[in-house]
């Protein structure tokens, strides 16, 4: 609190040396992690990404779900949609739906498409625990594999007004063929 | 040496207006007093406020309880996040900011009509985003407002008066600055605390500046003015905004944490050169951390996230393991040369633990750091954040770095405030000794049940998790633990403003005489000034504990940080 002497530049100390030196070598380690985990993780952040617009969104969503529809939710009405392996996939976010169904298969790989039609709404895959933001007019894709199988839920995760709770989805990931 | 007694006078011809401190000898303008006792009283309304709020919304998301409808729920969650992370942490800061520009310099107060302006629209800007999240219906839209949910127009002309004030007072800040050095009230360098609320102030002016890039077009896009606003470009300027934000909160609960230990124990600070250091570290790389929060949306590269998440290497992280290391040093050489020298931790076991200061300052430390700096760093590596961005884990670690870092140092610092800044006497004493520990206990608890509700997947800013039928029955434990904890917290809370209120309310005027309140009579302020080189330097006084402690924080920061990889590696591929 109170001002320093005339010269306060003075060597550190060994102490304040030694911490200095393991604290930066952390914070390097923490830096090449990234890329290194990026090279050689299986579980990245998806970058790519397209502009679109709520409209043309929508009318992908409609042409896929017409296409590869195999059934109907009981609970719901929603169809449960299952594309072959490698195939683009889509989800679209609204208040307050994730539609359609997906139905997947273990070990195979899909291009995952998201947007929403209005708000900000957030995908949170569980109990994966997956999380990502939607936001309209990014078409959001993520090139997943499942690798385990049974019933998924995908939790909205960002606030999108008063019904964000009930904002709930399903995704089934059938066994390896 | 340094020194203590006033210097100059105030300029030639000037009406002096300002009182000695009998305790510290400084100066006080009283310009700078009016100031102080306003901004810390708003900063106190608000955070009871904003307390009301916490507790209602803890005992809604504690799912065994369940109290508020859906509702109300998230308008006070909206209210919480405005009354505390804006309202009361700026308010107290501001305060803090004339505190230091003037008080601390010997000097006056250079601009007070403008920093009255500055105070009034802050005033009007809180108030009035209370009025409208609480009486309009579609103003529930969290403090962050992302675009497109549209709040009311007054809901953003609300922030625009409130981040403009505070520009404003950060300015008068500079002015103080100048002023004072163009009047020779001090030579040479600024004190340590001094320059780190600069450092504070002016990460505050870009970030306030930011703010206004994403809350003016807000405001014309809510008046229909504006026909369209990308929301991933509001993301990107408002987190230019909320993240700076939280690293004014940094420098300055930084500063404070120097000051208190200063207050209570007599610190020397161990190489001024390596504190600087630090402060400036985080001039310079922290504002890259907006980042922080854009990690998993679309549209943004890998190369991008990797290098704003990071600091560019994690420099400002380097800066507060630097603090890390410094301030619990400083605390061991001054208590060692007081005679207190048995083993690593002798100096520890024999420090003032019952004295409010100086038990916030070592529980913001601790919880700052093993919480929230660990649990910052970690959920900011780019991959890891897909397992956090949204869940309770991240409102469970920035309740550990603002929450129990910055409020409790600042509440801590408050019941010194009140005899030398209010001149009242500090009332019930005995509950000022416990609140500390209260608090901070409680909200150890608090976070750590939202982080491990949040790692089974718990979803933050939500009513009802059970919907989703998915979260594990383990689930009902930590929210448990969460929900005893807020409640502690929220009793902590509510100790603070009654003894705040009390003290300022009642009782007569009274020159402080004391600056130790339970723990001794002596002043730690002149016995660090007679903290000898030659003690500082003592073979006996080295900092062999506070080294060993940093070196166990950074095993329990790798433990942590592996395990996130790890956790990281058993869920699907993506990319
Ligand atoms: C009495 C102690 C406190 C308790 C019990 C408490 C409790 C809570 C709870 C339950 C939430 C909602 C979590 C969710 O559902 O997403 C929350 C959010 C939040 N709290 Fe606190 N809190 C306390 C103090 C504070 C303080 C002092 C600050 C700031 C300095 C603060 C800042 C925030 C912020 C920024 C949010 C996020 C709001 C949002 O998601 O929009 N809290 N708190
Ligand atoms: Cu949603
Ligand atoms: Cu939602």
């Amino acid at each position: 609190m109170l001002a320093p002497e005339k010269n306060w530049w003075k060597p550190m100390g060994r102490m304040e040396k030694s911490w200095l030196t393991v604290a930066f070598v952390w914070c390097v380690f923490l830096t090449v992690m990234m890329p290194l985990w990026y090279f050689y993780g299986k579980q990245n952040v998806p970058t790519e990404t397209y502009k679109t617009s709520p409209a043309d969104y929508g009318a992908k969503v409609n042409a896929f779900v017409e296409q590869y529809t195999i059934g109907t939710d009981e609970a719901t009405g929603f169809p449960i949609v299952a594309a072959p392996p490698g195939s683009d996939v889509y989800i679209r976010a609204s208040t307050w739906q994730w539609y359609p169904i997906l139905q997947l298969e273990k070990g195979q790989e899909y291009r995952l498409h998201i947007s929403s039609m209005d708000l900000q709404h957030g995908f949170s895959l569980q109990p994966v625990n997956i999380n990502l933001q939607v936001i309209p007019g990014y078409d959001y894709v993520a090139t997943i594999t499942p690798t385990s199988a049974g019933e998924f839920t995908i939790v909205c995760n960002e606030y999108c007004f008063v019904g964000h709770h009930t904002m709930v989805g399903k995704v089934f990931v059938t066994e390896e063929k | 040496m340094a020194s203590l007694a006033p210097t100059t006078p105030w300029t030639e011809g000037a009406k002096d207006d300002y009182r000695g401190c009998p305790v510290t000898t400084l100066k006080v303008d009283m310009h700078t007093e009016r100031l102080i006792i306003a901004n810390a009283v708003m900063a106190v309304v608000t955070l009871a406020l904003g307390g009301i709020a916490a507790l209602l919304i803890a005992l809604t998301r504690w799912q065994a309880i369940h109290l508020l409808p859906a509702v109300w729920f998230y308008r006070l969650l909206t209210l919480h996040g405005i009354d505390m992370l804006i309202a009361w942490i700026v308010f107290f800061e501001m305060a803090g900011l004339h505190f230091g520009s003037t008080i601390l310099l010997n000097a006056r107060h250079a601009a007070p009509k403008l920093a009255w302006t500055g105070f009034i629209m802050m005033t009007v800007g809180g108030l009035m985003a209370n009025a409208v999240v609480l009486f309009d219906p579609n103003s529930n839209v969290m403090f962050s407002a992302y675009v497109p949910m549209k709040a009311h127009p007054l809901f953003y002309l609300s922030y625009i008066l409130f981040a403009v004030g505070a520009l404003i007072t950060v300015i008068t800040f500079f002015i103080n600055i100048v002023t004072a050095k163009r009047e020779g009230r001090f030579t040479g360098s600024l004190p340590l605390v001094v320059f780190g609320l600069m450092t504070a102030a002016i990460l505050a002016t870009y970030t306030l500046l930011e703010g206004a890039a994403a809350i003016v077009p807000a405001f014309f896009w809510s008046l229909g003015i504006l026909a369209e606003y990308d929301p991933g470009i509001y993301r990107n300027f408002f987190w230019g905004f909320g993240h700076p934000a939280q690293q004014v909160n940094l420098a300055a609960m930084v500063s404070i944490w120097y000051a208190l230990a200063q207050m209570t124990v007599g610190i020397r600070p161990v190489n001024e050169k390596f504190s600087r250091l630090a402060f400036i570290l985080y001039l310079f790389f922290i504002n890259l951390g907006s980042a922080h929060h854009l990690l998993v949306d679309p549209g943004l590269s890998f190369a991008w996230k990797a290098v704003n998440t990071s600091y560019a290497m994690y420099l400002a992280v380097l800066g507060s393991m630097m603090h890390a290391f410094s301030i619990p040093a400083a605390l061991e050489i001054a208590l060692r040369a007081k005679g207190y020298r048995k083993g690593l931790f002798g100096w520890l076991r024999n420090a003032p633990w019952g004295e409010p200061g100086f038990s916030a300052l070592v529980l913001s430390m601790f919880l700052f750091g093993w919480i929230g700096g660990v649990t910052g760093v970690t959920i900011g590596t780019e991959q890891i954040n897909m397992l956090v961005h949204n869940t309770l884990r991240l409102p469970g670690h920035f309740h550990a770095t603002v929450v129990s870092g910055t409020t409790l140092a600042f509440m801590g610092f408050t019941y010194y405030v009140i005899p030398l800044i209010f001149r009242k006497e500090l009332k019930l004493k005995s509950w000022a000794k416990w609140q500390p520990y209260i608090f901070g206990f409680g909200m150890l608890l608090t976070s750590m049940g939202m982080i491990v509700s949040g790692l089974q997947g718990v979803a933050r800013r939500n009513w009802d998790i059970t919907f989703a039928g998915v979260v594990p029955g383990t689930v009902e434990i930590s929210l448990a633990v969460f929900g005893v904890g807020a409640i502690l917290a929220v009793i902590g809370g509510i100790m603070y403003v009654t003894i705040v209120l009390t003290s300022i309310l009642t009782g007569p005027r009274l020159e402080a005489s004391n600056l130790l309140l339970l723990t001794g009579t002596h002043n730690p302020i002149i016995d660090s000034t007679k903290l000898t080189d030659h003690q500082m330097e003592d073979k006996q006084n080295q900092p062999k504990g506070a080294l060993v402690l940093v070196f166990a924080f950074l095993v329990w920061f790798a433990i942590y940080y592996f395990t996130n990889w790890w956790l990281l590696g058993r869920t699907w591929f993506i990319r």
